[in-house]
């Protein structure tokens, strides 16, 4: 079976009001290093080997629901393990 | 001319969209929950607001797969009036069925309270009842209405007058162009924001709601009523 990790962040061309703020709240913390925060989401799956090319699944999972591509970029990373 | 209220698990408004239609209109309405296999014998759909499947991963994203959406896009394609509000309008974007996507408002504040809009496209299913750059008083109640479209997309809502409301005066939550509310390319889906099944009659503070709906009805008899 495989461990999917899946990220979910808004596209860097639209804006990220929650990032925005969250990087204001550090910047009045004296974290004036921080130049941006991007908020995103994170999302684990857990799914069981098949005939079918678990990639293509992935893609095709984040593409149709847990990411909206006009305003949100994904990114996934797959690592197969022994199921317990 | 008879409607349907859409009814996903987690929709707060669809009594108010019954109530709108059945008290203040005067026309058939019926609720349909979200599995159903068939709208049939509807002439109108309405996707009532509030927060289906409790806005779990993006507002109106696991809506959008439910049973009833199949029914919906054939009703679309067929031309059947389809109108989303606030939630609605969220499940209308994720479906595909309107282009662009919502955000988070601008503020990170959830807002209600009643706005101005500004009627842009008079000439629609949904507004003829309405005078041309009407201001109109509508509340809205949301937290994700920042409206968002890419620059090609926007250039063709422009050109094709796909635009129908815009917030007059002061924008509410940040939405690209002020759009409040916009509709697809045969003009029978509109989206909004804004609820006008809350402004239905003057002593809830304005009235403005029920010409949208006077206007849906007027189109149908137009076309579905010898001697209308």
């Amino acid at each position: 079976m495989y461990k999917v990790k899946v990220y979910v962040t808004l596209r860097e061309s639209v804006l990220d009001p929650q990032g925005n703020a969250v990087k204001q709240s550090l910047h009045s913390m004296s974290y004036k290093e921080v130049s941006d925060v991007r908020i995103g989401k994170y999302m684990e799956l857990t799914i069981e080997k098949s005939e079918k090319d678990v990639e293509a699944q992935v893609k095709e999972m984040c593409s149709r629901l847990l990411a909206n591509t006009v305003i949100e970029d994904f990114r996934y990373e797959i690592e197969e393990c022994v199921a317990q | 001319m008879k409607f349907a209220v859409i009814v996903f698990p987690g929709s707060n408004c669809d009594i108010d969209m019954y109530h709108a239609i059945k008290d203040e209109l005067g026309e058939e309405v019926e609720y349909v929950w979200h599995d159903a296999d068939s709208l049939e014998g509807f002439d109108g759909i309405l996707l009532p607001g509030g927060f289906s499947y409790g806005d779990y991963l993006r507002s109106g994203a696991i809506a959008r797969f439910s049973n009833v959406m199949k029914e919906i896009k054939k009703a679309a394609e067929a031309g059947k009036p389809i109108l989303g509000v606030c939630n609605g309008f969220q499940i209308l974007l994720e479906s595909g069925l309107l282009p662009g996507a919502m955000r988070r408002n601008e503020s990170l504040q959830f807002i209600c309270r009643p706005v101005q809009l500004k009627v842009e496209a008079p000439h629609t299913m949904f507004t003829s009842a309405y005078e041309v750059g009407e201001t109109i008083t509508i509340p809205v109640a949301h937290g994700e209405g920042n409206y968002y479209c890419d620059e090609q997309t926007l250039a063709e809502l422009k050109e094709n007058n796909r635009i129908v409301f815009t917030y007059a005066g002061s924008n509410p939550n940040g939405s690209i162009a002020d759009i409040a509310g916009i509709m697809n390319e045969k003009g029978n889906v509109l989206g909004m924001m804004p609820h006008p099944e809350r402004a239905v009659d003057s002593m809830l503070g304005s009235s403005d709601g029920l010409k949208l709906f006077k206007s849906i009805v007027h189109h149908w008899r137009e076309s579905n009523v010898i001697n209308a």
